[in-house]
């Protein structure tokens, strides 16, 4: 592989655990917003308990993407931010006010009211983010941005296509997050999770068909690119084998295997967008290949994700080992003793 | 108001937002970490409690930093895609870095703030130190990107266009040591004397309250330390802009033509129509010795450079001003207190009130230096290179972010002030009451 196309798999790679982590984040903060039933109090207090250690851990793969993509496709990243000024913007505020409320709600006043409208802020404010974050995907894959309009259409995202992505990751992260949050809980609460789990995962199903069907239309490379492909097929059958693994462990009350199988699927998911665009940073005018820094920095920044990677990946693991449990990965449902 | 200046405006203001909480999470993490180690050495009740206030504060405030950093990360290239176009390949590597440094940061923060209960007492504090050394490290290579853009380096300007990049030299750009050093003690100066200067004035309303003498002598020890090697950091960084940006040099004192033995000029008003800075106390020669050790030493006046290059002076001059005072300010009462340690004497009432109103003096003086190397480098985005102007984006209708950031930035600092008030005020007057690390 060339280094742009490492550079590219790279930040894939940063994308896929920004969204396994991240966005997952996200998708409690969907939760806080949907509970409801004689367990609510309990779903949010355990919403908050999962975020509160690791968010901000989780946020920074998000400054990573942006980072990687100045430095080594610094004309793509000019161009995304021209083109997608009013949804990256949507994005920030929600990012900002998340991540900012949901502190203030930790360190304000326990009362119900305060506690309560710090809740909804970061609550919409987790919708919100999601919403504008797969906005941005879709529109880059649509081919609906020219990079030659330098910015005289700063609506050109505002299309059925780039709408129903962001629906669609909206509804991934609250998907992961209630399948993370069925692990922690335990009792009626995780039956809770298992039930919002499945219901999400519903959700996603018809979001997927909806931006699936638009894509044939509006977004044809990466149509193309998920129908006709040699490694369509299989791509297609690992996520549908995930997602119904996913579904048979819900029911049956594995829910460390639940959670594996829809990180897996999600996973699939973000591959199979990133693979189908390839090699394409914003289609049809940008390439990697045409976005490209010097290869002297392509390959300075290869080396220092290298090194970054080796400190950051054992530092992540003691995070998760120390406020997720003994085994904060595992897949298997042991029996308790 | 143009697109032009409301991108400044905007960009400008995300980063006097910012750069508050920055600095905190650079300097915060170290006085917490000092007071928790205190408490392990001697199992004082009070250094503990004092750990854990500060560690709240310091929650509530790298959260904000956080957010307000990822906002700046965006609109480096929502506002700046020219500029980001251009300079990305080049000082994109401290920026990689950094983000690492970030990560390192939020990991163990999050061990640190959640792990009193969870982890050893040994890998506790080793996390705080961790959480210190890597706000350092974000300072120091966020700090190497801007000095590039004062002093570009590592590559070659070839029809317009970059060429020749080579990363590693732009991330040591000329002066990069001197702008580093002071901005790390610039850090420690305004976190450790703003703290100081609230445990101060409690201490006053509180009079033997053992907790914020003992917040006190570890705030002041930090903040006291650095306000007093500033100084000599701050010699370091004028020599250098005196050899690097000579432009710079002549606005920020306010030397419009020349000269041999120029005066060193405190106070005063620049105006650039009549190229003279009036009511100015000049010593004679000090700005030749203080710039180049040398009291004959020709300095270089703005009229060696075309007008249309020099920026704008009186604003540089009087933030110049602003820095230079308060900075000798925070360092005459750092000595002071030095003198009352080494006499081993407690702070007299009169002491403690200086303090409690420099509490603010490092953080004006902090951001009236930002001001200094950003308005004294315009009309410049990166010196020399690229303009402001013609890095920004073509997006119109900017003053709607604006305006929107504008009202963001105002309610959370008034959020944040609000909770860091309800923390102090909560906080004990002597004896420590038991606290949970985080409800």
């Amino acid at each position: 592989m060339s280094p742009p196309d490492l550079l590219g798999a790279a930040i894939l790679a940063a994308l896929v655990l920004y969204a396994l982590l991240g966005g997952a984040d996200f998708g409690g903060g969907v939760w806080d917003l949907l509970a409801s039933g004689p367990r609510r109090a309990e779903q949010r207090a355990l919403v908050e308990r999962a975020l509160g250690p690791i968010w901000e851990a989780n946020h920074v793969w998000l400054v990573l993407v942006v980072v990687v993509l100045f430095t080594g496709f610094p004309a793509a990243f000019a161009a995304i931010s021209i083109e997608l000024f009013v949804p990256l913007v949507l994005l920030l505020v929600g990012i900002v006010l998340r991540g900012a409320a949901f502190t203030f709600r930790t360190y304000d006043r326990p009362d119900d009211r305060v506690q309560a409208r710090w809740g909804l802020v970061f609550s919409a404010s987790s919708v919100l983010a999601p919403l504008a974050l797969g906005v941005v995907v879709g529109a880059l894959a649509s081919g609906r941005l020219r990079v030659a309009a330098g910015g005289a259409e700063p609506f050109a995202w505002l299309a059925p296509f780039p709408l129903a992505v962001g629906l669609f990751a909206a509804a991934l992260f609250a998907y992961l997050a209630a399948t993370y949050l069925a692990v922690e809980a335990e009792g009626a609460l995780r039956d809770d999770f298992r039930r919002r789990a499945a219901g999400a995962g519903l959700a996603v199903f018809g979001c997927a068909l909806l931006a699936g069907a638009l894509s044939w239309r509006e977004a044809p490379v990466v149509f193309a690119g998920l129908t006709a492909r040699g490694w369509s097929l299989p791509l297609h059958l690992g996520t549908g084998a995930a997602a119904v693994a996913a579904f048979a462990a819900l029911f049956r009350g594995r829910v460390r295997a639940a959670r594996a199988a829809a990180a897996i699927q999600v996973a699939l998911i973000v591959l199979g967008w990133g693979a189908s665009q390839h090699p394409y940073l914003v289609v049809p005018d940008l390439t990697l290949e045409a976005a490209s820094a010097p290869r002297v920095t392509q390959v300075a920044l290869l080396w220092a994700l290298a090194g970054g990677g080796v400190l950051l990946f054992p530092a992540l693991y003691a995070l998760f080992r120390v406020f997720k449990g003994e085994r904060p990965f595992a897949v298997v449902d042991r029996r308790r003793s | 108001m143009t697109d032009l200046l409301a991108a400044r405006w905007l960009f400008g203001l995300s980063l006097v937002f910012h750069i508050v909480f920055a600095a905190v999470g650079v300097a915060m993490p170290l006085l917490m970490v000092l007071a928790e180690w205190r408490f392990r050495r001697s199992g004082s009740a009070v250094h503990l409690e004092l750990a854990r206030r500060w560690a709240k504060g310091t929650a509530i405030l790298f959260a904000v930093g956080a957010v307000s950093g990822t906002v700046i990360s965006f609109e480096l290239g929502l506002l700046w895609p020219r500029f980001m176009a251009f300079a990305g390949p080049i000082i994109g590597m401290p920026f990689s870095l950094e983000g690492f440094a970030f990560f390192a940061e939020a990991i163990f923060l999050g061990i640190y703030l959640y792990g009193w209960d969870r982890v050893s007492p040994r890998v506790h504090l080793a996390s705080g130190v961790a959480v210190a050394a890597s706000g350092a490290a974000s300072a120091f290579f966020v700090t190497l990107a801007n000095a590039w853009m004062n002093a570009p380096a590592g590559f070659a300007m070839v029809a317009g266009a970059a060429a020749d990049v080579r990363p590693f030299a732009a991330m040591f750009p000329p002066g990069w040591a001197e702008e580093v050093v002071h901005v790390l003690l610039s850090s420690y100066a305004a976190t450790g004397f703003a703290v100081a200067g609230i445990h101060a004035a409690l201490l006053l309303r509180h009079p033997g309250s053992a907790f914020h003498r003992a917040a006190l002598g570890i705030a002041l020890g930090v903040g006291g330390a650095a306000a007093l090697l500033q100084p000599l950091s701050g010699d370091l960084s004028a020599r250098s802009v005196a050899v690097n940006q000579p432009v710079k040099l002549a606005a920020l004192e306010g030397q419009f033509e020349t000269e041999r033995g120029a005066p060193l000029r405190i106070g005063g008003l620049p105006d650039a129509e009549r190229r003279e800075t009036r009511w100015a106390l000049e010593i004679p020669r000090g700005l030749s010795l203080l710039a180049f050790h040398d009291p004959d030493a020709e300095v270089k006046g703005l009229s060696a450079f075309p007008r249309e290059e020099w920026p704008n002076t009186r604003l540089v001059h009087l933030a110049f001003q602003v820095m230079v005072g308060l900075g000798t300010l925070l360092a005459a009462l750092s000595a002071g207190w030095l003198l009352l340690r080494l006499r081993r004497r407690e702070p007299p009432r009169l002491f403690l009130r200086a303090v409690a109103l420099a509490a603010p003096a490092g953080f004006l003086a902090l951001e009236a230096g930002w001001l200094v190397t950003e308005w004294g480098r315009q009309p410049y985005a990166v010196r020399g290179v690229l303009t402001t102007a013609g890095a920004v984006t073509p997006v119109r209708s900017l003053a709607v972010p604006l305006v929107a950031f504008t009202l963001l930035y105002l309610f959370l600092g008034a959020v944040t002030a609000v909770l860091l008030r309800r923390q102090i005020v909560e906080a004990p007057g002597g004896a420590a009451a038991a606290g949970g690390g985080a409800p």
